[in-house]
């Protein structure tokens, strides 16, 4: 038995775009070459530039293809600070944003001087907007999650990007964990509030959409202006040189536009199963206790505190009976960090260590959701028991 | 039977895990994270906490197709070895750190967790043989003599030995464990030896006791207590030890002079002749029996108070007090207390004693 419930991790590849993917890895040709290869495989590229800004309703000439979703937050982060009006240092930064940020804004505070200004989470994890807001004056620039990766929490990004616009700072937002799980619209948030300065840039990445892996985006507004951090060939907008992936933006944009036009039923189905899920746990688990936002969450988000078992030891124990979970951290040497998100919405040290993210997606059943209310009970009990033998760690 | 295979990444352990596979056993592969500080790359063949050292453990697993975790254990590390490490030279100790490894983590944290979590036993690397006999479980020395490792094992229990398991005791040499790894296609076949202590990568064990315990300057005395010469601080020394004495006044005879004792307590080094090392009796308050504790009050053994020190005869009594005490047929050069001493009837470990105290073969005055 395989049951797989760690979608935010990454999201099987869609069917669709493997196949684009494979059908477009077989066309020769350059996109940059000007002899007719290299217009076919051009025109392969710019097709799929256009699907996906109509999925992410952005004009084409603002979708910059990248590596991913970590190489888009640094070239906007990184390009947007070294674009920065003269005279402010400091960068907006909320608690609990996901590690490249984190450690991105830490290299520019190292190494270029930047401030950092915290904005605490409220305890369901979500960014408030008045606390954003109190520390934008004067800040270089602002970056926020779309939605929370880890507990699920989704932001009020039109509310975020609005009031970055009236402050004049320019925002970044790493919409990754939310693009094609919660209705995302970079037209929208760009030009809800007037001036020129508001949403920046956008960071997004195909396979958390049922895309491959290796392929990203970064959105950047035409009135951005990012200082590119790979030089080169010149290729889109001269914000990312080097010869384009044209397999990749091929399938990333039959993912997104899937994803997209799926998005309403498809969310519906997964947040029904997913309150299933929440609600056998707790029915099931004494002391478990659901983290983030009970209703405006990602829908296939479920993020549990366990206390007393240590997360590590369930994802071992679930992952000895094939249910592949997350403990939603990040990891050092293959060991879980107690996270900074649980942290960050007020948990103790301890707690950061006792939970597991467990996450639906496409492909989730009832059955993944039934197999996992079997085994979720046991394991809690066992791990409790072995962490029991060595308090407070495990 | 549902095993544990440590793997540290290094040769034994992988080919260990390969044995208890080719056994029919259901193997998980773990590789313990012991510190949080280790290195990216691995540098020369000291350690085995960097992430290379868990990437060649995983790969390991992966040949021999085994589901492969990394458990961190690096506060029970830090707490129980590295800790107890400083604070042991603080007393004026030696201890073996990788016996309390054994003794914490291997086969206690590492152990229970493992039973806690389903399994049957624990394998590792270890060179040391198990014996199944009518009267239990017995721990044995290896059949490679180079290589036998029942030493830093002398602190397992009865308990810990019913869950443990060696795949590697009788294997006649290490060569053929890398001639195996060669043959099962294990990357780490030609991978050096790990030596010296693994959390102190540069191997430099008095620069790193400097920085955690002070570096104050104390008295060199004789044993009359005449002060003879100072040093930089006390936890530098060792029992047994002649060079960088750098003593201002000789000796009255001229010859050369040893540490017989460190006293961190007023930072005192104590020196004296080669011959005044010479310990007649052994004894510690705390030891363990691997397997039956023994049913007489005295009796004859083999005594072993380094990994790669030679067995002596020596008589070993429980005294009333609650000790016990080891006297060797011929005295033993070089012990310190927080040293363990090991006993063996022939190629059996009976069990360990941590040294608390020792007495010399020569008197003061001598």
């Amino acid at each position: 038995m395989s049951v797989y419930l760690d979608h935010a991790a990454g999201e099987p590849l869609r069917p669709e775009a493997r196949e684009a993917w494979v059908e477009a890895a077989a066309v020769v040709g350059n996109a940059s070459s000007i002899h007719h290869a290299g217009q076919d495989a051009r025109r392969l590229l710019e097709d799929a530039r256009e699907r996906l800004a109509a999925a992410v309703r952005c004009d084409p000439p603002e979708v910059v293809f990248t590596s991913g979703g970590t190489e888009a937050v640094g070239g906007a982060l990184k390009g947007l600070w070294w674009s920065r009006p003269s005279g402010s240092d400091a960068i907006v930064l909320p608690d609990g944003e996901h590690h490249a940020t984190l450690d991105t804004v830490e290299w520019l505070r190292a190494h270029e001087g930047a401030h950092p200004r915290p904005v605490a989470l409220d305890d369901v994890g979500r960014i408030p907007v008045a606390g954003f807001e109190a520390v934008l004056e004067g800040a270089a620039l602002a970056t926020a999650l779309v939605a929370n990766n880890e507990v699920g929490t989704v932001n009020d990004a039109p509310a975020l990007a609005a009031v970055a616009a009236s402050r004049g700072v320019a925002l970044h937002l790493d919409a990754v964990a939310a693009f094609g799980h919660v209705p995302v619209s970079f037209r929208e948030w760009r030009d809800g509030a007037a001036g020129t300065t508001g949403l920046a840039a956008m960071s997004l990445s195909a396979h958390k959409v049922g895309g491959p892996v290796g392929v990203g985006a970064l959105v950047v507004a035409r009135a951005a202006d990012p200082v590119p951090l790979i030089h080169g060939g010149g290729q889109q907008r001269g914000l990312r040189a080097g010869t384009q992936d044209v397999p990749g933006a091929v399938a990333f944009a039959v993912a997104a536009e899937l994803a997209v036009a799926e998005l309403d039923a498809e969310a519906g189905r997964i947040a029904v199963l997913r309150d299933q899920l929440i609600g056998g746990v707790i029915g099931s688990v004494p002391g478990a206790i659901l983290l983030g936002d009970p209703d405006r969450r990602l829908p296939g988000n479920v993020h549990m505190l366990f206390p007393g078992a240590v997360g590590e030891t369930l994802l071992f124990l679930l992952d000895q009976q094939g249910i592949a979970v997350s403990t939603g951290s990040a990891c050092q040497a293959g060991v879980p960090e107690p996270s900074h998100v649980v942290l960050a919405i007020g948990r103790a040290a301890d707690e950061a260590r006792q939970v597991l993210r467990l996450t639906l997606g496409r492909t989730s059943t009832d059955a993944d959701v039934a197999a996992v209310l079997e085994a979720l009970p046991g394991a809690v009990e066992r791990a409790r028991a072995a962490g029991a033998r060595s308090p407070s760690r495990a | 039977m549902h095993i544990l295979a440590a793997m540290s990444g290094g040769v034994d352990s992988a080919v260990a895990a390969a044995r208890a596979v080719d056994e029919g056993h259901d193997v998980v592969g773990v590789h313990l994270a012991l510190s949080r500080a280790g290195g990216t790359l691995r540098t020369g063949s000291r350690g085995c906490c960097t992430i290379e050292d868990a990437m060649d453990a995983r790969r390991a697993a992966d040949r021999l197709g085994i589901p492969f975790y990394v458990w961190d254990f690096s506060e029970r590390f830090r707490e129980d070895v590295i800790e107890d490490f400083v604070a042991e030279y603080q007393a004026g100790r030696t201890p073996n750190p990788c016996m309390r490894c054994n003794e914490r983590i291997k086969f206690a944290a590492l152990l229970d967790r493992a039973i806690e979590l389903g399994f049957d036993a624990v394998c590792t690397g270890h060179y040391a043989t198990l014996l199944d006999t009518s009267a239990g479980r017995e721990l044995h020395r290896a059949s490679d003599a180079a290589k036998d490792q029942s030493y830093v094992l002398g602190v397992l229990t009865a308990a810990q030995l019913a869950h443990t398991y060696f795949p590697l005791g009788r294997t006649p040499s290490k060569a053929v464990v890398r001639a195996e790894a060669e043959a099962r296609g294990l990357t780490v076949a030609q991978k050096p030896d790990s030596h010296d202590i693994c959390f102190i990568p540069d191997g430099d064990t008095r620069g790193w006791l400097a920085e955690r315990v002070g570096a104050e300057t104390g008295d060199i005395v004789d044993r009359a207590g005449t002060v003879v010469g100072s040093h930089d601080g006390a936890h530098a020394f060792t029992v047994g030890q002649r060079r960088g004495l750098a003593l201002g006044v000789p000796a009255p005879d001229g010859r050369p002079r040893f540490v017989l004792e460190v006293r961190p307590v007023t930072n005192t080094v104590v020196v004296g002749p080669k011959e005044a090392l010479a310990i007649a009796e052994i004894s510690g308050d705390r030891y363990t029996w691997a397997g039956a504790a023994p049913d007489a009050v005295e009796w004859t053994c083999d005594v072993q108070i380094r990994a790669h020190a030679d067995p002596v005869p020596a008589v070993a009594r429980l005294d009333a007090d609650g000790s016990l005490v080891v006297r060797p047929e011929t005295p033993l050069d070089g012990v310190a207390p927080g040293q363990t001493a090991v006993l063996y009837a022939g190629t059996r470990v009976l069990g360990q004693v941590t040294i608390d105290r020792t007495v010399s073969a020569i008197p003061i005055d001598a």
